[in-house]
């Protein structure tokens, strides 16, 4: 029943919220370190009433064989249920999975941690990257909520003394040194309902969704992930607008990045 | 002997609080409760209806609690998503700890569901998880008979202290750790374990250094509750 | 002597004491315990004469019988309906019990189907389930079209008003058809950006639900309202 009603005020360039089609929530607003004694890196990203966080824990580790002197990173995400009544306790569902990677693809193909130089012993010791994500309140649009906490997490991580005669990390011992970036891909998820297109949806648009697809965008502005998702095919020449609205918005929240 | 403690508080000195409810928009009640670097947050959803249904009691409703740690919230390593051992416990004692106030005879078959997270942890990660989640029930309207507040207590060398942090709970020395929870109004217990070896004179002598601050916790929680309320209406901005 | 300690309209926290003495008497969200009155409810007290009452701020639907509920079509056998009425088990409407003659073993789904909206009445609560009627009272039917809000239940008489006279309000300055149900949703169908406002205006009540002159307040922000769509209408036609 809603659906219509959202699909039907689309149509009329309107949002249940008052928002224009092209517009994000306010506030956007990103919080570093809100685990700073616990984790290496951490934020905060409140988008309206969305509000996700994200983590970092840096450990030493073998390489995986084919890359021996890269450190390695893992994304992980967990739906908690307490951001949602529709989300179950559990190991992570398909949901939680795609949340992962696709965050997973935006830092990994933008090549925005500099593998190389997380590698301590060729073949032997690398730094591992793990990288959780978690929503606190899911009020709708996890995907550009959750990527930017995930490179905003980064941002803030610095790593831990690693002794390299006795090679143990001593966690309670922070150097200054910060994450070897090189790149801040921001995501931005452009939906259609019917034939308008809108950003950062509201649970009940989510739900009225035809099709949406997820656009990471790097500094230099290309492209260096996709997912579309929704059950509804688009055109090419839809993709080409999507994909403008995505690089024009993600501009606006590269600025709430710096 | 341990004189002095490590940030300089007094024995019987709580760390720094702060509380506050309503933090988590989507859940019917929620509370987010810190105490020094601890932060636990708690959302409630329900009562709302209990799957698989034979664990259904047409008599009442039934509390289910889950407490989890944030993969980068431990002090040390990555702490591996999903259950462990440690945190099935911890759930099963805050139920235990919750339920004693909970009056849920108008709610036959139902479950209410509590969800606790840790973002950081400093030690007394199950108390502050049960304070945050006594509030965040009563934010969601379930009644109750009483709040329930916890700390934890202890000995640290052999000196009796309130709220050990990490710090404390890993003294070259030893120490005991004592979490509690008490019912703010009858001052009766809902929680107590206890690791260590301790004398009977120092345990009692601990529980009523935490019946003190376990009262000190209390106004906290009921100020946050009251607080979110009094600007009721500010929230249409 | 009694003695109150808490004072008419003050937020109370579960557990708090309200009164002492046998003087005062607890009724909704407050029990006694020995000589004392103790909320057992965050909530506003309510004080009339001798009657103590705590009035919760959030909570679920519990069921009432006779209270009319809008609710959602989840499932069906062959001579039910389940529907969700926003508490934690589902209500049940039988095929003898609806405004209209159904054959026994018809396609129940020919009448109400999945996802459909009705408004019924409370015929019957147990323990085990709650019973819906649609027979005796206007209204009582399938909901078509429009948009569902969710309110908190206990917010209901307010977005009602006195003798309906807030919701008449909004249905009459916004020419929608609209039905609340004591189960905290409203139903509410027009064009689409009448509908919008009347979402917006319901919120207000919801958040203000404690002010005193809240129907002028809404009657003022609607026609602003008006105002601003009116004028919306007007460029695009130039």
């Amino acid at each position: 029943m809603n659906k219509d009603y959202i699909a039907s005020l689309i149509t009329k360039n309107m949002r249940e919220d008052g928002r224009d089609l092209l517009e994000y929530r306010k506030p956007i607003k990103i919080e570093y370190g809100i685990s700073a004694k616990s984790a290496e890196g951490s934020a905060r990203v409140i988008i309206g009433d969305t509000e996700v966080v994200a983590g970092v824990k840096l450990d030493v580790g073998e390489p995986f064989p084919d890359t021996p002197d890269d450190g390695v990173l893992m994304v992980g995400a967990e739906l908690l249920p307490l951001s949602n009544p529709e989300f179950e306790s559990g190991p992570p569902d398909i949901q939680a999975v795609e949340l992962a990677r696709v965050i997973d693809r935006g830092i990994r193909e933008s090549n925005a941690i500099d593998t190389k130089k997380l590698c301590i012993k060729p073949g032997e010791k690398v730094w591992l990257v793990f990288l959780d994500i978690y929503p606190i309140n899911d009020a709708g649009n996890l995907f550009d909520a959750g990527a930017l906490a995930a490179i905003a997490a980064l941002k803030d991580a610095k790593f831990p003394f690693y002794d390299k005669k006795e090679e143990k990390i001593d966690y309670h011992k922070k150097t200054k040194e910060p994450l070897p970036l090189l790149d801040e891909p921001i995501e931005c998820t452009v939906l259609k309902i019917k034939n308008g297109f809108i950003v950062d949806p509201i649970i009940e648009e989510e739900k009225a969704m035809d099709a949406r697809l997820t656009v990471a965008i790097t500094k230099n502005g290309n492209i260096c992930a996709l997912q579309k998702g929704g059950e509804v095919p688009v055109t090419i020449e839809e993709v080409d607008k999507m994909i403008d609205i995505a690089t024009q918005k993600t501009k606006e929240l590269r600025k709430v990045l710096q | 002997m341990y004189k002095k403690r490590f940030d300089d508080r007094k024995f019987d000195e709580l760390r720094p609080i702060s509380a506050k409810t309503g933090v988590v928009k989507r859940a019917d009640g929620s509370a987010m409760f810190r105490i020094g670097n601890t932060v636990a947050l708690a959302a409630v959803y329900g009562p709302r209806e209990l799957y698989p249904k034979f664990l259904q009691s047409p008599e009442k409703g039934i509390l289910r609690c889950n407490y989890n740690m944030m993969s980068f919230s431990g002090a040390g390593e990555r702490v591996r998503p999903g259950p462990t051992r440690r945190s099935k416990e911890i759930s099963l004692v805050m139920e235990k700890a919750l339920l004693p106030v909970l009056d849920l005879s108008d709610y036959p078959n139902a479950v209410i569901d509590v969800f606790v997270e840790l973002l950081q942890t400093d030690a007394g990660t199950r108390c502050a998880g049960i304070t945050a989640a006594a509030m965040a029930l009563a934010d969601a309207g379930i009644p109750m008979k009483d709040l329930v507040s916890s700390i934890s207590v202890g000995l640290v060398g052999n000196t009796v202290v309130v709220d050990l942090n990490k710090e404390e709970e890993d003294y070259e020395e030893g120490s005991v750790d004592i979490p509690i929870a008490m019912t703010p109004r009858t001052n009766e217990l809902t929680l107590l374990q206890l690791d260590g070896i301790i004398s009977k004179d120092k345990l009692l002598e601990a529980l009523q250094l935490g019946k003190k601050a376990c009262q000190e916790i209390y106004k906290i929680q009921q100020k946050a509750l009251k607080e979110s309320y009094s600007v009721a209406g500010g929230k249409n901005e | 002597m009694g003695e109150l300690i808490v004072k008419d309209k003050e937020i109370v926290v579960p557990g708090q004491e309200l009164a002492v003495g046998m003087d005062y008497l607890p009724t909704g969200g407050a029990f006694r315990e020995n000589d004392k009155i103790i909320s057992c409810q965050l909530g506003l007290i309510n004080i009339s004469g001798r009657l103590i009452k705590v009035i919760p701020l959030k909570g679920k639907y519990i069921p009432k019988k006779n209270d009319i509920v809008i609710g959602k079509i989840m499932n069906m056998s062959f001579s039910n309906w389940f529907i969700d009425i926003g508490c934690p088990s589902e209500a049940v409407l039988s095929f003898v019990n609806t405004n209209e003659y159904i054959d026994k073993g018809a396609d129940l789904a020919q009448y109400y189907s999945f996802g459909d909206v009705i408004a019924a009445k409370i015929s019957k609560v147990t323990r085990s389930s709650v019973d819906l009627s649609m027979k005796d009272g206007p209204g009582l039917k399938k909901l078509v079209g429009g948009k569902i809000v969710n309110v908190a239940p206990s917010k209901v008489p307010r977005i009602i008003g006195k003798q309906g006279s807030m919701i008449t309000m909004i249905k009459e300055m916004l020419n929608c058809r609209m039905m609340v149900g004591q189960n905290g949703l409203v139903w509410m169908q027009g064009m689409p950006e009448n509908e919008l406002i009347a979402t917006r205006a319901i919120r207000m009540i919801e958040d203000n639900a404690h002010l005193e002159g809240l129907t002028d307040k809404i009657k003022e922000f609607i026609e602003n309202e008006n105002k601003k769509l009116g004028v919306k209408n007007v460029q695009e036609k130039i």
